[in-house]
């Protein structure tokens, strides 16, 4: 037996990342895209301002998934930059520029306010990083609220809006806010997909092995708190036109964190698609419940703290591993012969901290 | 007493509203004076803290910290809804009829409230009896021996899981007899718990996380700042409490007590 009998077994293994033609993908988005750009010329105004309100818990729920599906922040505390994001489009509004013009404007103070908050913030790690993102939300709020120009804790009333009429006010603000959503999705979609989402995948999965080969872990998870950041300020101006009196108590409302936190839990963390998922299911939930004051919040919440402890994943998350179906996906699926179809991108679990000291304890050591 | 856990309970003072509640609500019903509302109200949550802990907690623990974090979050919120939805945002308070206003007379200046009085005295004798029964009894034996080292003690026969239960039960009954005092000292609202669980927070990072000294320090520190903040003007006063802390954060991570570790 001669070596020349050891032929090797070509295996044709192709490496890609999307299971549907991209084609395709393409153009369902361009389809979604002209309904909701198309929407408030054929859908009645009731549902035009629901599907905006949609629209801003999207923006909220995919910065939060951001922070806390990808990077590991969970950050309570995201109100800070949606008051923030709405007071700078009041300020700007009061000095005489168009609402919809300080959008872009309010965007830019937020990055610039959150960049020195990450040198406090990444000072503390876990839990203590969550509360003191809501210290600084509280302090955010009573900073704001002591400025008289503001008008304190009483609201102030958002000037440049009267001379429109209504009906056009609710189209332009439908479309700021879909246009917003979209910029953000896909916005995070790339970058995602990016060399950063390489080193928030990395991080995700081996913290300590991330570092020693070099990943910029801290640089990396500062960007995304200042994108975050900048995108809560977004839907904060967004928010502020949409419901043109600002009052200190609403603007900043913890309610917004346990939105879109709930949104996203519920969806699934660590996906794309999971979050607007979880605002579909936090809208539906509302409406059906709008006659029974706050208990869509409190059904909503119930339903994320159940989907935390038995389904992590979220919903999203349970289809991708069950039916290995991807619409948005960031990383690249091997297929071919010996490989296996459509292996599951990840095969481990999504949260490094699962495979820590914590859990490859002795287990059970209780049980009979 | 999360600390032996080693988790974060952002539902901490939630739980303590809602024993206010209990004891405002439920304990007319048996015909007892409010006043000894803690002897129905702090069992209650004893055995709450344990079954809490038991299906919940220990699920959540089991996992990892992020969804002990997201789970307590969660709880947090559906907790101040659930009181606002049943109980409105009015203020309750634990009705003590005239002991409230009934002191004892040191001289002409100085009175001590017969209520602070009661209620330091109770938190002294909870605080030695729980530190009695962590270094006397075989249980408080066993909590800490799964505080410094799970593993160890898990390969010793200890049950860690009923043992998280019982501290939790502990901590449970503490914070009722917290969330009553409250209610009896001044009022309660749905949302009360969030704002105690911020001043609990700071104190324990401007004092230095693990020390307990450094906790008491800080808790001094902050009502002073408070207290100076609102020398100047009303509104000032959480807002001097959260710039001590951010400073703090700044200058001094680790906090005034803390040790220096490396945060990762």
């Amino acid at each position: 037996m001669s070596i020349d009998d050891f032929t090797p077994v070509v295996q044709s293994i192709t490496v890609k990342r999307h299971q549907i033609p991209v084609a395709y993908t393409f153009a369902g988005a361009i389809a979604l895209a002209v309904f909701f750009t198309w929407a408030p010329w054929i859908l009645p105004a009731s549902d035009v301002s629901i599907l905006m309100n949609f629209f801003i818990l999207v923006i909220m729920a995919t910065m939060w998934n951001l922070l806390a599906g990808y990077a590991g922040m969970v950050s309570i505390g995201q109100q800070a930059f949606i008051g923030l994001g709405a007071y700078a489009t009041l300020y700007f509004a009061i000095k005489g520029m168009d609402p919809f013009f300080a959008i872009p404007l309010a965007v830019i103070i937020c990055a610039v306010i959150a960049f020195p908050v990450t040198y406090l913030l990444f000072r503390l790690r876990g839990g203590y990083f969550s509360v003191a993102t809501w210290v600084v939300a509280d302090s955010a709020m009573l900073i704001i609220g002591s400025i008289a120009f503001f008008g304190g804790g009483t609201g102030h009333y958002l000037p440049g809006l009267s001379n429109i009429a209504f009906k056009e006010l609710n189209h332009d603000t439908y479309l700021a806010a879909w246009f917003v959503a979209l910029i953000v999705v896909v916005a995070t979609y790339i970058l995602l997909r990016s060399r950063l989402g390489l080193v928030l995948s990395s991080v995700r999965d081996n913290e300590v092995a991330a570092r020693s080969s070099g990943a910029k872990v801290t640089s990396t998870r500062r960007t995304i708190f200042i994108v975050a950041a900048a995108g809560c300020g977004a839907a904060g101006a967004v928010l502020a036109i949409s419901q043109p009196f600002i009052q200190l108590g609403n603007e900043f409302n913890l309610q917004w964190a346990a939105e879109m936190l709930f949104a996203s839990m519920i969806g699934g963390l660590g996906t794309i698609e999971g979050p607007i998922l979880g605002c579909v299911i936090y809208f539906v939930l509302q409406q059906s419940l709008q006659n029974y004051g706050a208990w869509y919040l409190i059904i909503f919440g119930a339903l994320a703290v159940g989907v935390a402890i038995w389904q992590p994943r979220g919903i999203w998350g349970f289809i991708r591993d069950k039916f290995h179906f991807e619409l948005l996906p960031v990383g690249y699926r091997v297929q071919g012969a010996g490989v296996g179809e459509a292996l599951p991108r990840r095969s481990v679990d999504w949260r490094p901290w699962r495979r820590t000291k914590e859990t490859t304890s002795v287990e059970d050591a209780d049980s009979p | 007493m999360f600390g032996v856990m080693k988790i974060i309970n952002l539902a901490h003072g939630d739980m303590a509203v809602v024993a206010g509640y209990t004891a405002v609500f439920l304990v007319p019903k048996f015909h007892l004076p409010e006043v000894w509302s803690f002897l129905i109200v702090v069992p209650i949550f004893a055995l709450l803290g344990y079954i809490v802990q038991r299906t919940l907690l220990q699920k959540s623990i089991d996992r990892d910290p992020f969804t002990t974090l997201l789970v307590t979050f969660g709880l947090s919120v559906v907790i101040e809804n659930l009181l606002l939805e049943i109980y409105t945002a009015n203020a309750q308070s634990i009705n003590i009829g005239s002991l409230i206003v009934k002191s004892w007379q040191v001289n002409n200046t100085i009175s001590v409230s017969y209520l602070s009085l009661t209620v330091l005295i109770v938190s002294v004798v909870v605080l030695g009896a729980l530190q009695l029964f962590l270094s006397k009894t075989s249980t408080g034996r066993q909590i800490r021996a799964v505080s410094d080292d799970r593993e160890a003690a898990q390969l010793c026969g200890t049950n860690y899981r009923h043992i998280f239960g019982i501290a939790s039960s502990l901590a449970f009954a503490t914070v009722a007899l917290a969330g009553i005092a409250f209610g009896m000292y001044t009022s309660l609202s749905p949302t009360a718990g969030g704002v105690n669980l911020l001043f609990a927070f700071e104190t324990v990072v401007i004092g230095g996380i693990g020390s307990l000294w450094g906790t008491l320090v800080g808790g001094i520190l902050l009502g002073i700042a408070q207290q100076f903040g609102a020398h100047f003007n009303e509104q000032y006063t959480v807002l001097a409490g959260n710039i001590l802390f951010l400073l703090v954060l700044a200058i001094r991570p680790q906090g005034l007590f803390g040790r220096k570790v490396v945060m990762s």
